[in-house]
């Protein structure tokens, strides 16, 4: 049975996906939904695939009871190691999955973009792991705020290629993957994030939907039900959240809640909360909605965090924020910093600064005693370091 | 018959198109510009609406965009500049932009106001033939608004059959798998590509565009095609020697 959270013939969730390509990328992405669902549910694929993520990536990674938290906020509290992933975040499950496919599509070389540079650095890591050349594209802004990522990078082997239009961050560095892709069709772009073109957003999510696969029996064990009350996780693009929701999303008694980006406030000017200030435009090649001006001019968006700041929302988010599927809120930096400080006081784990707006919504929330809520721990703090020191030191 | 079809009537060989990004150098220079092109002797002209993210556009277009937008350049006024030269206007323009910029503005509205302007010929480069198939066919059609479709290197025979099909106005035949800019010269692989079209027999006209800058490549395109298109490099001329020396750049490439 098909769901309706999964994409029509022509890639749209209720209004929001579609192709919105150049010709030059037709050839290319029709090539991609040709075979994506085909190799992904292929015995051969599932097996490179599972194996991989269980002896590389370290999978399944824990579902962990935080005491301290779940006191403090008086529910059951349990945080889905994301960060404990080979390499720091939930990224490497999509860039696991999809390098096997770029390789059964006979690509040699593979482009990505990157925000924070967890994708970035996923790619490189994937591609030495098979020997494919790499080029990462990266704002010029975030390569100076992601540091340590981007040395990870050029360790790995990749060429990072600073993005300078625009906002120099996430949303030019795409910009700019996508005309690299159009000037060398010949290329895979192993794209980060459930955005983009169809099949794009449809072919992350399900390589992320390992995240809410190992929720259900890991709930089950610890709980003796599959489903908790309600799921938490930070959405930028929303590929942490949509592999955290994919499963659920037909449950309705399952509350999702996604929390984006509120910057220096919702209402600053200076913010990344895409649902409270954006309008259905297209952004990226995909019908969504996007943070633009009266005349569809993309607005440059502002987080302290590299990985949210981008202007649009990948379009099954757009469906179930429009559906009210999803629960949308937003966090400021400073509520971010503040739960990442939180966190790892009382349960000593440093999150990432992406990770730390999902963190940021519980003192927000009308919680209840027997309520069981789930965080997606998206990513580990180790590249934003330098941010929370000089947090610190304030 | 649409404008662009007129123009075949008069003339089908050599068409010289240039392509400009309205409000640049200087908010108010999009009339300046298209009566220096008419008296210039370009054949069509190619309005370019600046955006934000052009994703088919390379750093020459960027850049002009960028400028143009900070310049205060929007739809409203680009329609207003168009609106004041209509009647004096008797070159044919084409609207250049991306689907967003229709979106937002109302697709109803913006439609009317390009009819409004005496336009009746756009290229999308970000709209795909199936959402044409879908939807914008019957909303161009309602006012009679005609789509110039794009092909490449890499569209398939097949392809470019049904692109004919939908054709009013030309086929814009993007020259190389590229962004817009300057390359230099013509390949020995893209002439291989421009025969290969030739050699289809289409009923539609054909222009080139993507790389053409200057006479030789031009020169080289339109022994193909019915005509092509320049854009980066007039761009970057305007940039360095403003609106009042157009016709240096044109004359050389059409005498």
């Amino acid at each position: 049975m098909k769901s309706k959270f999964q994409p029509d013939k022509n890639g749209y969730f209720g209004q929001f996906g579609g192709a919105f390509i150049p010709e030059l990328l037709y050839p290319n992405v029709k090539e991609l939904e040709d075979n994506y669902i085909q190799i992904i549910e292929s015995d051969e694929f599932q097996k490179e695939y599972k194996s991989l993520l269980k002896d590389y990536v370290g999978r399944p990674t824990p579902l962990y009871f935080a005491k301290s938290l779940s006191q403090k906020y008086g529910a059951h509290i349990y945080l889905k190691r994301e960060d404990l992933n080979h390499t720091g975040a939930h990224k490497v499950n999509n860039t696991v999955g999809q390098i096997l496919i770029a390789k059964k599509l006979g690509k040699t070389k593979i482009i990505a973009e990157t925000g924070a540079g967890q994708h970035g650095v996923a790619t490189a890591t994937v591609c030495a792991l098979m020997g494919l050349e790499c080029t990462v594209f990266m704002g010029e802004i975030d390569i100076e705020r992601q540091a340590p990522n981007v040395a990870r990078m050029k360790m790995l082997g990749a060429k990072v290629v600073a993005a300078t239009s625009g906002s120099k961050t996430l949303k030019d560095a795409t910009n700019e993957a996508i005309r690299y892709w159009i000037q060398n069709p010949e290329t895979f772009y192993l794209i980060g994030s459930v955005v983009g073109p169809h099949p794009h957003p449809d072919m992350v999510a399900r390589l992320q939907a390992i995240i809410s696969e190992e929720m259900k029996w890991q709930l089950k064990e610890k709980t003796g039900k599959e489903n908790p009350d309600t799921i938490i996780a930070c959405v930028g693009g929303g590929s942490n959240a949509a592999g955290a929701f994919y499963h659920y999303m037909e449950d309705e008694e399952v509350e999702l809640v996604a929390v984006e980006a509120a910057g220096l406030g919702v209402n600053s000017g200076e913010s990344a909360a895409t649902s409270q200030l954006g309008e259905v435009g297209i952004i990226h090649g995909s019908k969504t909605i996007l943070m633009q001006d009266e005349y569809g001019q993309i607005v440059e968006p502002y987080s302290i965090s590299a990985g949210l700041d981008y202007p649009g929302v990948g379009p099954l988010h757009a469906y179930l924020y429009e559906s009210k599927r999803a629960t949308f809120l937003n966090a400021t930096d400073k509520e971010a910093l503040a739960a990442a400080y939180e966190l790892t006081k009382i349960e000593g784990i440093i999150p990432a600064l992406e990770t730390a707006h999902a963190l940021a919504v519980l003192p927000k929330m009308d919680l209840k005693e027997n309520q069981v809520v789930v965080i997606n721990l998206s990513g580990r703090g180790d590249k934003d370091l330098e941010t929370y020191i000089k947090y610190l030191e304030k | 018959m649409n404008s662009i079809q007129k123009l075949f009537q008069r003339k089908d060989k050599n068409l010289l198109s240039i392509y400009f990004t309205c409000g640049f150098p200087e908010l108010d220079n999009t009339t300046k510009v298209i009566s220096e092109l008419e008296k210039s002797g370009v054949d069509f002209i190619e309005v370019g609406l600046p955006y934000s993210d052009p994703l088919a556009d390379g750093p020459t277009i960027q850049d002009s965009s960028q400028k143009a937008l900070q310049n205060g350049i929007n739809l409203d006024i680009v329609f207003e500049q168009l609106m004041s030269i209509k009647s004096s206007n008797n070159t044919p323009l084409v609207l250049m932009g991306y689907l967003n910029q229709m979106l937002k503005y109302g697709e109803d509205k913006f439609c009317q106001k390009v009819i409004d302007c005496g336009i009746d010929t756009v290229i999308i480069p970000d709209l795909p033939m199936v959402e044409f198939e879908n939807h914008y066919q019957q909303l161009f059609d309602k006012y009679g608004i005609t789509n110039v479709f794009l092909i490449t290197p890499h569209t398939s025979e097949e392809r470019i059959k049904k692109i004919d099909s939908y054709t009013k106005a030309f086929i814009y035949v993007v020259a190389s798998a590229s962004i817009t800019g300057a390359k230099g010269e013509i390949s020995t692989q893209q002439i291989a590509y421009f025969e290969r079209i030739k050699a289809m027999n289409l009923k539609s006209k054909l222009i080139v565009g993507f790389g053409i800058s200057d006479k030789q490549t031009f020169t080289t395109a339109c022994s193909y095609a019915n005509g092509a298109i320049i854009g980066s490099a007039f761009i970057k001329n305007l940039g360095k020697t403003g609106v009042n020396k157009i016709d240096n750049f044109i004359t050389p490439i059409i005498s």
